[in-house]
C-alpha cells in the first residue's frame, strides 16, 4: 500500500494576477489608453484621439445595447437591427431640418432644445418600429435562429428600400447645430464640442442602464430572465411583455444612436444602418452576447482602437477592429463578460 | 446512368423534372437558341449563379449556417484568376493557378473563420463573417496598386477564349468564336461543380451535415464531431464559391467590388437560395435561374407598371425599377414563413 499524499494545505493569498482576471475586460480601456500614449508621441493629439475615440465608443454603444439585451432575454438575434439606426438618423435629421430656426442660431439652449426634440421623434419612431417589427417579423421565428437571421435580415432589406422610397435616394447631408460646431481647447489639444455632447450622453445613457438594471424591479425581471427564462415564467412573470418592451427600448436606443450617428457623420444615407451593423455585431461579439456591461467595454475598446490605429497606420485601421475580435476570442472565446446560460 | 449522374438524388416531381430539363437545354444551346450578347450574357450568369448558390446551400440549406462571407469567397476566385492573368500571361495555366490559388486561399480563409467562430456558436459565424466580409470589401478597394480598386481589373483570357478566334464559319447562324468556347468553358465547368456538389450533399459526409443541421446536439452524442463537418462544410463551400467566381471572371474578363463583392450579391444569392428551395441543390438551379431572368427582365415590367400608376401619389415611386429589391424582400421574409422549402419544396409536395 502506497502512502497517502502529502497533505500540505496552502493559506497564501490570491496573486495579483488572479485577483485581477475577474476585472481584466474593465482594466482593458485604461491599459489601451495607456498603450495609445505609449505609442503616439503628441500629448495633444493623443487627447483628442481618446476623446473621439470615446465618443465614437459611446455611439456604437447606443446603437448596440439593444442587440445585446434582446439576445440575452430571448435568444432571439435582429440582424435588422441596423434598420432602426437608419430610420432613427433620418427621423431625427428631418426634425432637425424642419427646426432649421432653433439649430441655426448660436444660442446652446435653442440647439440642445432641437436636438433633444430630433431624438424624442427619432426615439418615439424607432421605438414604434420596434413594436411592430417584432410583432410582424420577430414574433413567428422565436426559437428559431436561422429563420431569425433570414427574416430580420429580410426585414433589414424592406426597412431600407422604404426609406428610399419615402426619403429619396441620395445621401442627406446636415450640418450640427451652430452651438455645437466647432472646437473647445483643453491642454492644447482640440477637442470637437459635439464628441464632448455624444461622450456625456453615452455615460448618462449607460448609467441609467445600469442603474435601471440592478436598482429597479424590471431589471431584476430582465436580470432573470437573462439567467434563466423559464424559472422567471413558472414564478409568474409575463416574460414575453418584459420582452416586447425590452425590443422597443432597445429600438428607441439604436434610432438614439442613429441621430448621433448621422450628426456625427453629417451625412445621413438608407445604408448607413447597414454599414453600422458590422461595428455592432464586432462590439457585441467582443462584449459576449447578452452582456450589457461587456457590450459597453467593448464599444470603448472598438472606438479607441480605431482612432488610434487610424492616426498611427490608416491602411491597417481597417482590420484593427477585426484584429481586435479576433484577439479577444482567442482569450476568452465567448466574449469579454460571457453571460452563463442556465439552460 | 442518370441516376448515377445525379448522385441518386432524383427530382422526384415530374414538373420539376421537367423545368430543370427545360432550363438544362436552354442553358446548353443558349448561343443557338437565343443569339444575342445580352441573352447570352444572361445564360452565362445564370450557370455562375447556380454554382455560387449551389454551394451556398451546401451551408445554409444542408450545414444550417448563415454565412455572409459567400461574397468574399466568389471575390477571391474572380481575383485570383485576374491577377493571375494579369500577371502569368494570357494562358490557361495562368487560369488554372489562379483558379488553384483562389480556391486554396478561400479555403484556408474559411477554415480560419469557422474554427474561431464555429466551435462557440453557429450564430457567431453569421455575425463574423459579415463583419470580415466588408472589411475584405473595403480592403480591396483601398488596395488599388493590387486590385485596381473601385474601378477594378479589366484582364485578357487566352487568345481561344476571345471573340477574336475563329475556328469556323457560321453554324445554324451562329458565329463559332473564342466567345462561343468561352460560353462552353463556363457552362461545362458549372455543370461539373454542380453536380460536385450533388455528389457531396447525397455522400455520408452530406447525410451527417444534414443530422447536424437538423439537431447538433444529438449528431454529437452519436459520435459526429459537429465543428469538424461544419468546418469542413464551410471550407468545401467556400472553394467551389471561389471557383465560380473564377468561372464569371473568365466570362466577363473583368473584376471588381460591384460585381463580385458587393452586400447586393450576397443579398441576391440569400434570395435565391431561399426562394428556390433551402436544402436540395435543385433550389439554386430553380433560384438562380428565377431571380437572374427577374434581374434583367422583371425591372423593365416594373417600370412600365410605374408608369401606369404615374398619376397617384406615392405608388409610383414603389414600383419604381429601382425599388425591386423593396417586392423581393417582401417576397423573401413570406418564404421564409410560408414555403422554407422553396418552389422546389412545393413542386415535390404537391
Amino acid at each position: 500500500m502506497s502512502m497517502a499524499p502529502e497533505h500540505a494545505p496552502t493559506m497564501a493569498r490570491l496573486s495579483l494576477a488572479q485577483r485581477l482576471a475577474p476585472w481584466m475586460p474593465v482594466l482593458l480601456v485604461p491599459l489601451l489608453v495607456v498603450a495609445g500614449l505609449l505609442a503616439i508621441p503628441n500629448t495633444s493629439s493623443w487627447l483628442t484621439l481618446t476623446v473621439s475615440g470615446l465618443a465614437m465608443g459611446m455611439m456604437i454603444f447606443l446603437m448596440a445595447s439593444g442587440l445585446t439585451l434582446v439576445f440575452g432575454l430571448m435568444d432571439v438575434i435582429n440582424f435588422g437591427h441596423g434598420a432602426f439606426v437608419s430610420v432613427g438618423a433620418f427621423v431625427g435629421v428631418s426634425v432637425l431640418l424642419m427646426l432649421g430656426g432653433l439649430t441655426g442660431a448660436p444660442s446652446l439652449a435653442l440647439n440642445l432644445a432641437a436636438m433633444g426634440l430630433a431624438v424624442i421623434g427619432a426615439m418615439l419612431a424607432t421605438g414604434a418600429m420596434g413594436w411592430a417589427f417584432e410583432k410582424v417579423i420577430v414574433e413567428p421565428v422565436y426559437g428559431h435562429h436561422l429563420k431569425q437571421i433570414l427574416v430580420t435580415m429580410g426585414g433589414l432589406i424592406v426597412v431600407e428600400q422604404l426609406i428610399i422610397v419615402l426619403w429619396g435616394p441620395e445621401e442627406i447631408y446636415i450640418s450640427r447645430p451652430e452651438a455645437l460646431k466647432g472646437a473647445i481647447t483643453f491642454a492644447g489639444a482640440a477637442l470637437e464640442k459635439y464628441r464632448l455632447v455624444a461622450v456625456g450622453l453615452g455615460l448618462v445613457v449607460f448609467a441609467g442602464m445600469r442603474w435601471t438594471l440592478r436598482r429597479t424591479k424590471i431589471g431584476l425581471i430582465v436580470r432573470a430572465g437573462v439567467e434563466n427564462g423559464e424559472m422567471v415564467q413558472a414564478l409568474g412573470y409575463r416574460l414575453r411583455l418584459v420582452f416586447v418592451g425590452v425590443f422597443i427600448a432597445g429600438s428607441a436606443l439604436a434610432g438614439l444612436g442613429g441621430v448621433m450617428w448621422g450628426l456625427y457623420q453629417e451625412v445621413v444615407s438608407a445604408h448607413m444602418g447597414n454599414q453600422a451593423m458590422i461595428l455592432i455585431f464586432i462590439v457585441v461579439i467582443i462584449g459576449g452576447l447578452g452582456s450589457v456591461e461587456g457590450c459597453f467595454i467593448g464599444a470603448l475598446l472598438v472606438g479607441l482602437m480605431q482612432n488610434y490605429v487610424a492616426f498611427l497606420e490608416p491602411k491597417v485601421a481597417l482590420i484593427s477592429n477585426i484584429g481586435l475580435m479576433v484577439a479577444i476570442l482567442m482569450w476568452r472565446p465567448m466574449g469579454m463578460i460571457p453571460v452563463v446560460k442556465a439552460k | 446512368m442518370i441516376k448515377a449522374v445525379l448522385s441518386g438524388d432524383m427530382p422526384r416531381s415530374s414538373v420539376l423534372a421537367l423545368v430543370l430539363g427545360l432550363i438544362l437545354i436552354c442553358l446548353a444551346l443558349a448561343p443557338f437558341l437565343f443569339p444575342g450578347v445580352r441573352t447570352v450574357d444572361t445564360a452565362a450568369r445564370i450557370c455562375v449563379f447556380i454554382v455560387l448558390v449551389a454551394s451556398y446551400d451546401l451551408l445554409l440549406g444542408y450545414g444550417g449556417i448563415v454565412s455572409f462571407a459567400h461574397t468574399m469567397f466568389f471575390g477571391i476566385g474572380a481575383y485570383g484568376v485576374a491577377l493571375a492573368l494579369t500577371h502569368m500571361g494570357r494562358g490557361f495555366d495562368a487560369i488554372l493557378v489562379g483558379a488553384g490559388a483562389g480556391a486554396l486561399l478561400a479555403a484556408a480563409l474559411a477554415f480560419v473563420i469557422g474554427l474561431f467562430s464555429l466551435r462557440v456558436r453557429a450564430i457567431f459565424f453569421a455575425m463574423i463573417t459579415l463583419a470580415v466580409a466588408s472589411a475584405v470589401a473595403v480592403l480591396v478597394s483601398q488596395l488599388s496598386g493590387l486590385t485596381g480598386g473601385e474601378d477594378g481589373l479589366t484582364f485578357q483570357t487566352p487568345r481561344t477564349l476571345g471573340p477574336a478566334f475563329k475556328f469556323g464559319d457560321e453554324l445554324f447562324g451562329v458565329k463559332l468564336n473564342g466567345k462561343l468556347l468561352s460560353y462552353y468553358v463556363v457552362f461545362l465547368g458549372s455543370l461539373v461543380l454542380f453536380l460536385l456538389m450533388l455528389r457531396v450533399v447525397n455522400s455520408p459526409f452530406g447525410r451527417v451535415l444534414q443530422a447536424i443541421r437538423e439537431n447538433d446536439f444529438r449528431a454529437e452524442a452519436i459520435g459526429y464531431r459537429v465543428v469538424y463537418y461544419r468546418v469542413a462544410a464551410t471550407c468545401l463551400s467556400a472553394a467551389v464559391a471561389a471557383l465560380a467566381g473564377s468561372l464569371y471572371a473568365i466570362w466577363l474578363r473583368y473584376v471588381g467590388p460591384d460585381t463580385t463583392l458587393s452586400m447586393e450579391i450576397m443579398i441576391d444569392i440569400l434570395l435565391m437560395v431561399v426562394i428556390g428551395g433551402m436544402g436540395t441543390m435543385y433550389g439554386a438551379v430553380i433560384g438562380a435561374t428565377l431571380l437572374v431572368l427577374a434581374q434583367n427582365y422583371l425591372q423593365n415590367l416594373m417600370g412600365a407598371a410605374g408608369s401606369l400608376v404615374e398619376a397617384l401619389p406615392v405608388l409610383p415611386q414603389l414600383l419604381d425599377a429601382d425599388r425591386w429589391l423593396l417586392w423581393l424582400g417582401v417576397l423573401f421574409i413570406l418564404s421564409v414563413y410560408f414555403f422554407p422549402t422553396g418552389v422546389v419544396g412545393r413542386l415535390r409536395r404537391g
